[in-house]
């Protein structure tokens, strides 16, 4: 199959970017979309161009490096698939397909389609951890927790901070990211004495950075290569919410 | 107190601002729709009704104190549902200063779309709707408007198709916001999501209801079944 791609090339942060057209000739509908981008790459550096720069490290849909915007929808059309997992076997012969890099101000373009996404890094320093022991592993079951309890946690730790939501959303806002760290901790025993201090710290680090504000207009879910749902939005407005009206846990220590 | 400061303070808080104070807003508009259907059952109980509200509360309250309360406690609600919107709404445009060149809406639906300037619509009817049929400052000729006269004034106010015609497109507005916002107050509260599918179909009844109770009003007077 032959394909038209329209690329967006920015040499760096900063620089002025434009949409290049590129084609892209005899793909395999077997290839995966970051195969076929390294097919073109080669034919860039053949004739001395510079490779379109994306971000991209397991190809297993788990690491969350890869992603961008494709024909308008976050890694591309296909539900629950990060752009890695994407085959070309989706798109048919002689699509025109236009390649974006996530659009937010929190997240700067550094080259092409490569953003910085710290930002998302810095909502998890602020308190997405359990100041506990790191010893040896511990035993299996020495702490118990609920099944569903532990199936609902899984489901949030799913998220691989790729930043789709971000870029779905209308607003440009990391509610459903901080939602699945806050929650997928919060869920858990472990997680439970920071829990209170935890929604706020992050969900302050998150209206720190240049995020927007969310209107629950599901774009995020609907992008999302995890599929991790709204519900955790309203556990964390939930949590939040609960935590204002308690002491911080220094604070309820000091009274004792 | 402090407490609602430091909601306050945060994006999730001035949203939770926004659920409340919207519960308090939806319960006025069916209280007012119900208020608004006794123009079927004549001048003589619609007339009454707008008198009952200002006699409310007597005579341990005075004279239109009960209304003048809740009046107040609306217009608290209208200014903090409207600071939040206006903050959270200049946040987040302010978070994508470059837009994408195309972009697909997937899951958005038109109504959570246009909340932001249906929003404003509504704005803008409120006050005109307040000027026409609380005031009789605007849309009658001189001394067509009689305070006492609710239902006259409301039968002449629609007789006019125009009239009858904005009122018909900004309760079209008010519907697309309360199918997005009834919804979305649970959403924002964290009522637990598992019950999505029920609280959307409130928002549903809530819309369909308040929209097709005030529409046939203006309808019933230009088609002669009010006057």
């Amino acid at each position: 199959m032959n394909l038209t791609l329209k690329v967006w090339r920015q040499k760096g942060a900063g620089a002025p970017g434009r949409f290049v057209t590129y084609e892209a000739r005899d793909v395999s509908p077997a290839t995966s979309f970051l195969e076929m981008l390294d097919a073109v790459n080669e034919g860039l550096i053949a004739r001395g161009e510079a490779p379109i720069a994306f971000e991209h490290d397991c190809r297993e849909g788990i690491c969350g490096s890869c992603g961008f915007v494709i024909n308008g929808v976050p890694h591309g059309p296909r539900r629950g698939t990060t752009v890695c997992q994407l085959h070309m076997r989706v798109f048919e012969d002689g699509d025109v397909l236009t390649l974006e890099p996530w659009r937010a101000r929190a997240f700067p373009i550094l080259k092409d389609l490569v953003v910085d996404r710290s930002a998302l890094d810095r909502i998890i320093q602020a308190g997405g951890f359990i100041s506990a022991p790191t010893g040896s592993a511990p035993d299996a079951n020495a702490i118990l927790a609920p099944k569903e309890d532990a199936e609902r946690a899984f489901d949030a730790a799913a998220c691989i901070g790729c930043g789709a939501c971000v870029a779905a959303c209308p607003n440009a806002s990391a509610m459903l990211f901080t939602a699945a760290k806050v929650s997928h901790l919060g869920l858990f025993p472990q997680g439970q004495p920071e829990r209170w201090d935890r929604a706020r710290d992050m969900v302050r680090a998150m209206d720190g950075e240049a995020f927007g504000s969310c209107t629950n207009m599901r774009e995020c879910e609907a992008a999302c290569p995890k599929e991790i749902s709204i519900a955790f939005i309203a556990r964390l407005n939930r949590d939040l919410v609960k935590a204002s009206f308690r002491p911080r846990r220094a604070a309820a220590a000091a009274g004792v | 107190m402090s407490a609602v400061a430091a909601l306050w303070s945060t994006s999730i808080g001035k949203k939770a601002v926004m659920a409340v104070t919207g519960i308090v807003l939806v319960g006025f508009v069916i209280l007012h729709l119900a208020g608004n259907l006794k123009i079927y059952l004549g001048a003589g109980a619609f007339d009454a009704y707008a008198r009952g509200l200002r006699e409310l509360g007597e005579p341990i309250l005075a004279y239109g104190q009960a209304l003048w309360t809740l009046r107040l406690i609306l217009l608290a609600a209208v200014v903090l549902h409207i600071v939040a919107a206006v903050q959270l709404t200049l946040t987040s445009w302010a978070a994508r200063p470059v837009a994408y060149t195309e972009k697909e809406a997937v899951a958005a639906t038109y109504a959570a779309r246009t909340m932001r300037w249906g929003g404003v619509i509504l704005v803008l009817f409120v006050v005109y709707h307040i000027l026409h049929f609380t005031l009789g400052a605007v849309g009658y000729a001189p001394g067509q408007f009689q305070e006492a006269s609710a239902y006259r004034n409301v039968v002449n106010g629609f007789r006019v198709w125009y009239v009858s015609a904005f009122y018909i497109v900004a309760q079209a507005a008010l519907g697309l916001h309360l199918y997005h916002g009834v919804w979305s107050m649970f959403q924002t509260l964290g009522v637990d999501a598992r019950s999505n599918g029920v609280y959307r179909g409130l928002a549903v009844v809530v819309a369909v209801v308040v929209v097709v109770g005030n529409v046939s009003i203006p309808l019933a007077v230009l088609g002669g079944l009010v006057k």
